[in-house]
């Protein structure tokens, strides 16, 4: 028998590659190869590469569709390529060991895919399927037929808000930049994602390149701008392979440069590259970092659309953000409010990291009960444990616990609990994280990432890591939780630019939903057992089997005992590193 | 010395631009693929060819962490060590780097096959610990995934 409109998709994302995803493509080729169709293959079966459809746990994802009947495999190995060539796509019987389980069906099933709708299912590399579905259609109505003004109206009616953030509305950017008379300005794209815990851009570019560079001409013919940059982390390698050569398929096939369309409306981008500075994803230092300087932000008024690269009018935008356009000129401003609250319209794309089953990238409709998030689409915490808090938007961020997880995920109800919506992360932690923990390491983080240029966020985001650095260790203060109060509102009120305004904020929050666990560090326990200098291990006698798997594991000689019978911890040699805790089948070594 | 392929791009790389600073990143990037770090010679390179002052170079060069100032090995281990990273255990794979590899943080090994540098997060936090040796990921990394790894890295 012979296969028939046979399709075949691999997930090839950075994690599609990473799990080993080349060699799935390989060994489907080679085994198509060996079965004697390969005639046949070129027409009747198609392989592709897809970007990331959100599940990369389960990665190699594997879309095997038969006769319009689509399988998906999880876990795909290259050693099971001949059982599914033979069984699936020569005798269509699904090899049913390895399809896909209730999970990944629940993980999709309370998604809302707009940026995401083509990610998973198109291939990134190749421009024509991204307009076999309708590609580029919105970019040639509105540059061929509709005025600016119109354009901007309905990005403005849509309600569409920045994803990279701070939520400002779109369509109120582009008009203000629109309305500068000057003959020269620039249509930027924000792609230096470097939120910890967010990877929500990396995949959308890496799996949709086309949707942004849609969304790029959209707003460059809206407001005026025949020159874009695209300005992306150097960390994304593939994103930036991908991104370049949807650059030049673009510009091959005329959406991009002189004369667009056969209209009087030109238009290029270009990809600058960043260097690894967290503080350049801040719009006015990302403007200084393309101009070849330091990128250090400057001080807002004179806001970018007024005087920005070059001191010419320019907009910056997300990629999420420029990613929405397209699909919102196609079905239309009405389509896109109809999701979300009254006040975030549309969806959000999450990326749902930490003590979750269902880790990956998910979009969902603003408004969407933190709650449905965790349980249904995530599945849940790992090993059934409670949940303890979720951490959103990162460094600028806060953690909501466990009581309000019906809190309803859009702008307004996460800053009222005191986090924010920011680009996406959400790191879910159980009983096994300490929150002072958690506060000190996103401050490690911005303290480096700090750019130096203001005292407030300089010396500031220091001496609020070393207080930190002090409670964690066991020699924190009488009074150090009010003095991180009252220094995080001097650093928020008195900094420059969006990193040293926002710094304070894993701080804040953790202390107002997880005071206790502060106390508890100032008097010398950590109850998470996470702090090393907190912690004393010993062994409990009515588990210990004297097998002696921790002596052998100390690597300080601290453990001593014979074998068979009880063994013991010095607590005066132990070097609190844990791998004796590791080390024990019997769950006899205990550490608090 | 840049080679002369190297001055050729540097120099298609500066008319792309309005004014020769702005070329400053793509321009030090190159200098340190030419020259393996940033040392005093790269500087003085870049600075030739975009007639821009040393020390401007080097303001611009200093402030960007994947500019390296010192000779590094032949592969980069760029371990994350961020929040999603470090609560499913990047930490105890840093400690494996250190013990098994002698790869400190910022450190080379003597026969100068691996270097580590810390990275902040690196995008792959869904399926986290990650890193990246050179430009290719690595995802959901045990130790003993990090071994078989390093041994593709001659
Ligand atoms: C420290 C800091 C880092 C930022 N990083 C990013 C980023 O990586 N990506 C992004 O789109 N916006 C980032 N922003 C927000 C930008 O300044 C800007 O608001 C955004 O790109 C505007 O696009 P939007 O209106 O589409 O959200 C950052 C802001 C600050 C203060
Ligand atoms: S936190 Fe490690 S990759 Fe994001």
């Amino acid at each position: 028998m012979k296969p028939t409109n046979t399709v075949i998709k691999v997930c090839m994302g950075t994690g599609g590659i990473a799990a080993g995803g080349s060699d799935v493509m390989d060994a489907f080729r080679t085994e198509l190869d060996a079965s004697g169709i390969e005639a046949t293959v070129e027409k009747n079966c198609l392989m592709h590469k897809v970007g990331c459809r959100g599940l990369c746990a389960k990665d190699v994802l594997v879309d095997v569709i038969v006769k319009g009947q689509k399988t998906t495999y999880q876990y795909v190995k290259p050693e099971m390529i001949s059982r599914i060539v033979k069984e699936h796509i020569i005798e269509n019987n699904p090899v049913t060991d390895w399809v896909v389980g209730d999970d990944y069906h629940n993980f999709h099933k309370k998604q809302l895919k707009v940026v995401l709708s083509d990610c998973g299912s198109i291939d990134p590399e190749d421009i024509d399927a991204y307009i076999a579905g309708k590609g580029y259609e919105a970019a040639r109505k509105v540059i061929t037929s509709s005025a600016p003004e119109d354009v901007i109206g309905i990005i403005k009616a849509s309600g569409l808000r920045g994803r990279g953030g701070a939520g400002f509305p779109t369509g109120v950017k582009w008009e203000a930049a629109m309305k500068q008379a000057s003959k020269q300005k620039y249509m930027i794209c924000n792609a230096d994602e470097g939120d910890p815990g967010a990877f929500m851009d990396r995949s959308v570019i890496e799996g949709n390149p086309h949707a942004v560079i849609e969304g790029m001409i959209i707003g460059a013919y809206s407001i005026g701008a025949d020159k874009g940059y695209v300005y992306i982390r150097a960390e994304y390698p593939l994103a930036v392979e991908r991104l370049r050569k949807a650059l030049s398929d673009a510009r091959t096939r005329g959406f991009l440069g002189k004369d667009i369309l056969g209209t009087k409306f030109s238009f290029d981008i270009k990809v600058k590259l960043g260097a690894g500075a967290f503080v350049c994803g801040e719009e006015t230092a990302l403007i200084a970092s393309i101009e070849g300087q330091r990128g250090m932000p400057r001080a807002k008024p004179p806001f970018p659309v007024y005087s920005g690269l070059w001191g010419k009018p320019t907009v910056i935008n997300n990629v999420e953000t420029l990613a929405n356009v397209p699909y919102i000129i196609r079905n239309g401003a009405q389509w896109f409010s109809s999701f979300g609250t009254e006040k975030s319209k549309g969806t959000k794309v999450f990326a749902l990291t930490g003590k979750i089953k269902n880790s990956g990238l998910i979009e969902v409709p603003m408004g969407i009960p933190l709650r449905e998030i965790i349980y249904d689409i995530g599945g849940g915490i790992e090993g059934d444990r409670a949940l303890k808090a979720v951490q959103t938007g990162g460094p600028s961020g806060g953690c909501i616990p466990a009581e309000m997880l019906d809190t309803p995920v859009d702008f307004e109800s996460l800053a009222k609990v005191g986090s924010i919506v920011g680009s996406g992360g959400m790191v879910v932690l159980d009983a096994d994280n300490c929150m002072v923990n958690m506060a000190q390491y996103f401050l490690q983080f911005t303290q480096m990432e700090s750019c130096g240029k203001c005292v407030p966020c300089r010396i500031g985001t220091k001496r609020l890591l070393e207080i930190l650095d002090r409670i964690t260790k066991g020699k924190g203060k009488e009074g150090d939780i009010e003095l991180l109060e009252k220094l995080s509102a001097d650093i928020k009120a008195a900094s420059l630019c969006g990193l040293g305004q926002t710094a304070p904020n894993p701080i804040l929050s953790t202390i107002k939903y997880f005071r206790d666990e502060y106390e508890a560090h100032l008097k010398g326990k950590c109850p998470a057992a996470v702090c090393k200098e907190l912690l004393t291990y010993y062994i409990l006698e009515e588990f210990c089997k004297g097998c002696g798997a921790c002596l052998r594991a100390c690597p300080a000689g601290a453990i001593t005992g014979e074998k068979k019978k009880l063994h013991k911890i010095d607590p005066a040699v132990c070097i609190k590193c844990g791998a004796c805790f590791d080390v024990c089948k019997f769950k006899a070594v205990k550490k608090e | 010395m840049l080679s002369e392929a190297a001055k050729k791009e540097l120099n298609e790389i500066r008319q792309k631009y309005p004014e020769a600073s702005a070329a400053l990143l793509p321009a030090l990037y190159i200098a340190q693929r030419e020259f393996g770090h940033l040392g005093a010679d790269a500087y003085e390179a870049v600075s030739d060819a975009l007639g821009v002052p040393k020390a401007i170079a080097r303001g611009v060069g200093t402030f960007y962490a994947m500019y390296k100032h010192k000779p590094m090995g032949r592969h980069i281990v760029q371990l994350c060590t961020n929040v999603s990273c470090m609560i499913l255990g990047a930490e105890k794979l840093s400690d494996f780097l250190k013990n098994e590899y002698g790869l400190e943080p910022g450190g080379t090994t003597p026969d100068k096959r691996f270097s580590l540098v810390i990275m902040e997060c690196i995008g792959a936090c869904g399926t986290a610990p990650a890193m990246l040796v050179n430009d290719d990921f690595y995802e959901n990394l045990t130790e003993k995934h990090i071994e078989e790894i390093l041994e593709k890295y001659k």
